[in-house]
This record gives C-alpha cells, structure tokens and sequence, in this order.
C-alpha cells in the first residue's frame, strides 16, 4: 500500500526482507507431543520484526503440541503468492490473510477449508460477534482473526497541546475548535498525508462510520447504497470543514497533497513540528518509535476519534485472519494451530513481545507491553460490535485501492478542493459502479 | 552441407527410369529438400523461441484484448472503444506522443553535440566516461534519485534548495509569514495579504492589534511584554499602539485583550491611512509599540498592517506538479540515456573519413560549415538508428514514471506503458482492457521497428 518512499532505504529493506523470507524450522521440546513429526506451515505478510515475534507464538504452539512450523514471508500480494502456490501444488497450510477482501476472495474461490467446531467455539467465546462476522463468507466460518489494528486514533504532540493550552477533545466540533486554539498558537493543527490515498479514506471513514453509524457503514461498504446517498455528502461535508480551513491544515491542502504518510507523522514528531496532531491508525506509534526515537506514552499520545454530530465515536479496525487452505497438506494439524490462534494463550505470547493488539477479549490487557498499546487494545475490545473494518479495503481494489485512481484519487481531488461535496459524491459513485460492476 | 549434394553425378539425371522421376526421385530436388530440412532443423531453435516468446503472446493478447475483465465474455472491440473514451488513457497517449516527440529529438541533438565537441577536448575519455556513467544505473535507482531531488521542499529537493536559495539572494523574506489577524477584534484582512482597521482612529487614542498564529519560533529573543505600551496614553495629536501576539502560551489568554505575558511584534511596517492614503509609516520596537506624531487632531484614520510583514516564503518551483511532472521526467530520462546516444555518434564519427574533412578544410570551410555540411549528412544513418532505437524505448518507458510521480500527480504524468501495467494488475484487474492497450502500443511501436530493419537491411546489401 505505501508507495515506495522517496529513499533507498525503502529499497535495501525490502532487499533484506526477500533474503530473509525463507522457511525456518523449530522442534518442539516440551509439552504434549501430540502433533509430533507433523509441520504446519503458515504464510503470512509480514516481515521483519513482525515476522520475528509471529515466529514466537508459533515456537509456543511448537513446545505445546510438538509440530513443527515453518512461516514464509509472502511480502504484500498475498493473493498471487498464495494462488502460484496452490498452483505450484507446494501450498501452505495455514495462510494469515491481512483482509476481510482477501478472505472472501479465497473463500469464493474454494481454496478455504471450513474451519472446525472447536475453533468456532473458540472464537465464538472469546471474541466479539463482529470478528467471526468478518471471518465467515455465506453463513460459513473460515478465519480466526489473530492480530487485530486500530484506525481510529488521533495522534499528538503533548507539548504543542500544552502551549496551545488545550486538551484532548471529545467531539468533532471541539476537535475542529482545539484546531483553531493550536493554529493561533503558531502551529498547523494537523497534519495530512494525502500523497498517499489511504489516510483520506480512513478519515472519510471514521466520519462516516460515527456520523451515518454502522447500519450505513455496512451497507456503503458492500455498496447497498449509492456514494450519491445524502449520508456521504453529509460525511464528505464535514470532513471538507478541516480539510477547506488553511490554518487547520499544514500548509493547505496543496501542501498536504505532497505529503506521504511517514512525512506527515515526520511533521508532528520530528525534529522540526510543523502541526501538533497526525491522524492515523496504531501502527503511528510505532513508526514515531522506530524513526523518530521518541516515547510513545510521552513524546506521543493518542486520543480516540472523536465523535461526530452526536454519533458514538468510531472504531475504524482491520486485522489479519488465519485461514486454512484446501490443498495444504496437514489439514489436522493446521485446525489444530487456528484453535490455538483462537486461545488468549496464544495472543499473550506476542502482545509480550510488544507491537501487537489482539481483538481476544480474554487476553489479560497486563500481556500488552506498554500503556499507549494497553489502551488502544481496550478501546477496540470495548468497542464490541461495532467495530467495523476499514471499507476501502472491503471495495474492489480498482475502487478502493489504486494508487491514482477511484477513491483515493478523488478523496485527494476533494483535499485539494473541497468546495463540492455533492459533485465529489458524484463522482465517486460513478467510480464504484464501474468497480463493483467488474468485480 | 549443400557440398556433398552438388558431387552427385549429373548423368544419373538424363538416363534415371521414368518410375524414378516423381519428386522425391529427384536427386537435384531431393538434394534442395535436404538442405531446406537442415535448414529446419538448424532454424526449430530460433524459431520455437521466437514462437513462444514472441509469436504466441502477441496472438494471445490480441485475442485477449477482445474479452472482459474475467476473460470468459466476448465483448468484440468493446476495450478499444472504451479505451479511447476513458480520460486516463488519453492522458496517457497524451503524454506518450510528448514523450516520441521530444525526447529522442533531444536526446539525439545532444549526443550529437556532445560527441562532436569531446573529440576536440583534452580529456575526452574521461569525460566520456562521465556521461556515460547514468547508463550502469537502473532505472528504479536513477528514479529514486531524482524523486528527491524534484522534491518540492527546499530542504530535501536540491533543485529547490537552488532555487530558494537564488530567489532568497535577491529578495529576502518577511519576518512573520505565517501571522495573520485575529478576526474579529478589529483588524481586517483586505484581500491582498494586508490588515486594516477601520477608518476613523481619531489622534490621542492607542491601539492594540493582535496577530495570532505566530510560531514561537518567529518571534525574535528581543520581543518584550506589550501590556505596558498598550496602556500608555497618546498625546492629542498622535497616535499610539502596539502589535502583539494575541496568544498566551499554555492558554488562558483573552482574545483582543493584552494580556500581562503576550509579547509585542518588533520590526513590523505600520502605516497610517487617510482617506485611502497612506500618510505616515512607523516601524515596531521591541514591545511591539508604534507611535504616528504631527497627525491633525480631529480627523479620521485607519492603521494598516501592509502585506509585506506576512509575504510568504518562496518555496521554489513544483517540479512533481500536474504541469512540469512529464518534462521533469524526460530530464531524468535524458540524464540516462545522452550517454548511449553520444557513445553511439561517437563510434559513427570516428569511421567517418578524415580526407572528406580534410579536403573541406583545405577548401577553407569553416568549422560550422564542416559540422552543417559534411559531418551530420554523412553521420546521417548513425543519426537515424540512434533516434528510431530512442524512440523505441521511449514508448516503453515506465519505471521511471511510476516511481517519480507522486501518487496525486501519477494520472497527470501516466504514459500508455504504465497505463497498461495499472489497468491490468495495478487495481484496474482487467487484463482485457490492459491487453487492448498493449496492441495499441505494438501498433504504435511496429512502425519505428519496420523503419529499423529496413535499414539494417540496407546497410548489409
């Protein structure tokens, strides 16, 4: 999704990641030994540190049952690797899609195994209804949501709150007026990454979901009502309220247009500020962690999206599911890895390791490893049903998910013009129709 | 292998039995079959090769580009229409005709240049060497470069950084660019960047105007508490006031009030205006105090706050912008690629015969008439096989396209190369569509290719 950032960098990591993207095996030593001399292989999208901490949660499932794992780093388009594989006839056996689209679309292709009794019964127990929702497809039970992101947190810089001499607020209105009080105060309110198309989505989604509530939300994502439907204007117009106002916006939408996402969160948290708040999902913290060598807790907060006109405030998530494939090999053993997936025992092991939430309400928030990720966790178990999935990820990817193209592009068009709402509804409708038609 | 063929006796040909002489009885014909077999056998190689590599994917996506996206529905020339009705893809063929156009004309007047002037410079080699150095980096590499340098702020993009620095050398900046009035307190913007009060400040009053928006940053270490000027009374003939900053750090400050921690504006213009004029000019102190003395009691005036106190800083040209992306992008392009083109001229300047210019020299013709005249007419063919292989690849480009535009301004600079990756697997997902486009680009390459074999043809007669 992010574009290849303006860096080498961007290039020697993922140099690094192909190198390291091969099986790796672990023997079990304790526990039941059930499973022993059976290997369950899982392929998933991540790499580097992530893959690093998944590898210990599949080393915990090693010592308790005595298979062995082995996980294959896909990179981003799990889909093609998946379905060369499937082809290739050297299939995985569990594959941890990262979303609700990519589920369905494995579903609809047959390459899902239902999943057992028991890992319903798990999941059924641990998690709220909304997760095995999105981990069913025609009313039968495919995936275990493992890990679970939160994209609904407004991330700030307590210091330039504090000169402002506001606090975190509650509501869209009071969001709007604590913008104005940071503006006078000599510094942009927020910071916009709309060279990238996905943070404008996720904005118009939070709105959205807690202006029009989930009822809509649900029915715009699977395109039941039209983008032209007075709800969306509605949506489009009170996002147009911060996007139109310069002092509310660092340097205008003009400006905002040539900032990607590491730039905007750079904005707020790096070694020059520019604006005092960046919206963006969970994963804001770790980047100011990793890049910009601040405390999350203390450099950097969070609050939740506030509410809009009145409505509950939104939790926007996302999360990646385990599923198991048809054509892997060890069917038994890979049911029995997605039962453990289910388990609070399983979530604890990597929220320990930190850089983790888990949408299990059973896992003791004492797992998480820091504050800001213990709350942004109980604000995602809290929200029960209705937490909603990122909808751009829902849509056809030709609508949802193209660079230059569908949403992204006339949510960008929009931030460099707001003036219109309707027309921008209009047009987006027009782009949705094409997409869902094909798809 | 035709050798062996020719030793077989001829008299055999004259007495053979009529039975012998059906076609494969026919030793001379017999012979010709042979050596077009061998021909076969030594050709299936190539030609299986060339099937499967060439051939068959051609074929396959002409017939592909005559279904929909799923590719089980015949939809006839349905993707050719929508193809040339869709605004990308004319943008795309757009930008590919600027590309065909300028690119290869460029690249080959310099090369052109370039290798007629390193033959007369001392160090040639290096310096040929040098140009032809961006040709060992790719393409992806090469455009991650230039991403940063076209960047648009002036501390990554050095182009910018020159720029800025340039226009900065001859023009210097405001002291508050980002200040602006606190609405509603009685200072009015005009429309034009400038503040002003309304018109009827009578001589013997003092007047606080307050800014907001000031970056702590801005506001220089001499700047004092402006409480104390604000309350100072004016004499009956001039007027008196301060600029501060209407903001107390932390909060707690009261709008349009001076409050005891808000600090005054050194160094700003104010100007006074009477019946649209300005009549006198003052510049702050350090508690941001101004003073206008000899006004004419009684009459009315209006403070003004001029629009150079808040111009905003140059911020350099938009090179990643909708406009100047595609010619950005052929500059890079061109970076790459003058080292081939001059290597090339080069090589073809070297064979030319020295006598020729020798001759011309001993005529008396001048320098320029010997480039005009005998150089570029007889580099002619090189000339050619430079510009047509340039503009072959120039309609293929699309690594340094997709990786310089910045996601907002990819559409502004898509070429029909990446506009045929997008449509079918960047999202778009319709490979019927996509496979449309990449005929279209066959068509548009084919000629370019038949003008080259021509004449290499020519050129081995």
């Amino acid at each position: 999704m992010r574009r290849i950032a303006a860096s080498g960098a961007a290039v020697l990591s993922l140099a690094l990641a192909a190198t390291a993207c091969g099986g790796d095996t672990k023997t079990a030593s304790s526990g039941s030994q059930e499973l022993k001399g059976q290997t369950v292989s899982v392929a998933g999208v991540w790499t580097g540190v992530e893959q690093k901490n998944f590898k210990k949660v599949l080393d915990a499932f090693s010592a308790k049952t005595g298979a062995r794992t082995t996980f294959v780093s896909t990179g981003d388009n799990v889909s093609t690797v998946v379905g060369s594989k499937i082809e290739g006839g050297n299939a995985p056996d569990v594959v941890m899609v990262p979303q609700v689209g990519v589920l369905q679309q494995f579903a609809r292709k047959g390459w899902l195994a239902k999943l057992s009794g028991k890992a319903f019964k798990a999941t059924a127990a641990n998690f709220a209804p909304v997760w095995w929702d999105y981990g069913s497809v025609d009313g039968d039970f495919y995936g275990v949501y493992f890990k679970a992101s939160h994209k609904s947190t407004v991330w700030y810089s307590p210091q330039a709150l504090d000169q402002a001499g506001v606090t975190p607020p509650k509501t869209y209105a009071d969001l709007l007026k604590a913008g104005h009080t940071v503006s006078d105060s000599g510094l942009a309110a927020f910071s916009v990454a709309g060279e990238a198309g996905w943070p404008l989505t996720d904005w118009f989604e939070n709105i959205y979901l807690s202006q029009a509530g989930p009822k809509n939300y649900d029915k715009l994502a699977g395109h039941r009502i039209k983008w032209t439907d007075p709800t969306v204007v509605k949506a489009l117009t009170t996002l147009g309220k911060l996007f139109r106002d310069k002092a509310l916006v660092a340097g205008g939408g003009a400006k905002a247009l040539q900032t990607d996402f590491p730039e905007s969160v750079e904005q707020v948290f790096g070694r020059q500020a520019k604006a005092a708040m960046v919206y963006e999902g969970d994963f804001v913290g770790a980047l100011v962690a990793d890049q910009f060598h601040k405390t999350v807790g203390q450099d950097a907060k969070f609050f939740p999206f506030p509410a809009v006109d009145g409505g509950k405030p939104p939790v926007v998530g996302g999360g990646d599911a385990a599923v198991v494939l048809k054509a892997g090999k060890n069917r038994k053993a890979a049911m029995k890895f997605v039962e453990y997936l289910a388990t609070p025992e399983a979530a604890a092991v990597w929220a320990e390791a930190g850089g983790y939430i888990s949408p299990n309400r059973k896992l003791d928030p004492a797992s998480y490893k820091d504050d800001t990720t213990r709350r942004t966790a109980e604000s995602l178990v809290k929200a029960g049903d209705s937490v909603r999935f990122d909808m751009s990820d829902q849509a056809p990817a030709a609508f949802g998910g193209t660079q230059g193209a569908g949403e992204w592009k006339l949510l960008q068009d929009f931030l460099r013009d707001p003036s219109d709402p309707a027309a921008t509804a209009r047009k987006l409708e027009d782009a949705a129709a094409k997409a869902y038609q094909k798809d | 292998m035709a050798v062996t063929a020719r030793h077989a006796p001829p008299a055999k040909a004259g007495g053979a039995p009529p039975s012998r002489s059906t076609p494969s009885g026919n030793p001379r014909r017999r012979a010709a079959r042979r050596r077009r077999l061998i021909a076969l056998v030594f050709l299936f190689p190539a030609l299986l090769l060339l099937g499967a590599l060439v051939a068959y994917p051609i074929v396959f996506s002409v017939g592909r580009s005559l279904f929909d996206a799923s590719g089980d529905r015949f939809v006839g020339v349905d993707n050719y229409s929508e193809m040339f009705s869709d605004p990308a893809t004319l943008t795309a063929i757009r930008n590919t005709a600027i590309w065909v156009v300028v690119a290869p004309m460029l690249l080959t007047g310099l090369g052109l240049v370039l290798a007629v002037l390193t033959e007369k410079v001392r160090w040639a080699t290096a310096f040929k060497l040098l140009i032809f150095m961006p040709m060992a980096i790719s393409f992806l590499a090469a455009g991650i470069i230039f991403r940063v340098v076209y960047e648009q702020d002036p501390e990554r993009g050095v182009l910018n950084a020159v720029a800025v620095g340039v226009h900065d050398a001859f023009k210097e900046g405001s002291a508050y660019p980002d200040a602006r009035a606190r609405l509603g307190q009685g200072l009015d913007p005009r429309g034009d960047g400038s503040y002003r009060t309304g018109p009827n400040l009578a001589p013997g009053r003092t007047v606080s105007l307050g800014l907001v928006g000031v970056p702590p940053k801005d506001i220089p270490a001499e700047a004092r508490p402006a409480a104390k000027a604000a309350s100072a009374s004016a004499a009956a003939h001039e007027l008196r006031g301060v600029v501060y900053v209407d903001f107390t750090p932390g909060g707690g400050g009261r709008p349009g009030r001076v409050d005891p921690k808000e600090k005054g504006l050194p160094g700003l213009t104010v100007e006074a205006v009477r019946e649209g004029k300005v009549t006198a000019r003052s510049t702050t102190a350090a508690d941001g105090s101004f003073r206008f003395s000899g006004l004419s009691p009684g009459s009315g005036y209006a403070l003004q706050l001029p629009r150079k106190n808040f111009a905003k800083p140059y911020t350099g040209i938009a090179w990643l912008g909708p406009a100047l992306v595609t010619p950005a992008i052929i500059a890079a392009y061109m970076w790459i690629w003058t080292g081939f083109a001059m290597v090339l001229i080069g090589a073809g300047l070297a064979a030319l015969p020295r006598e020729t210019l020798e001759a011309a020299r001993v005529d008396g013709a001048s320098e320029w008439q010997i480039f005009r005249r005998i150089t570029v007419p007889l580099l002619g063919p090189v000339l050619g096989v430079v510009f047509v292989t340039l503009v072959i690849n120039v309609m293929k480009v699309f690594d340094l396209v997709y990786i310089i535009a910045p996601g907002p301004v990819q559409q502004d600079a898509n070429v029909l190369a990446m506009q045929m990756w997008l449509v079918s697997f960047g999202g778009g997902n319709n490979q019927g569509l996509g496979s449309a486009i990449g005929v279209l680009l066959l068509l548009l390459v084919a000629p370019a290719m038949f003008l080259n074999i021509r004449r290499f043809r020519r050129s081995q007669s």
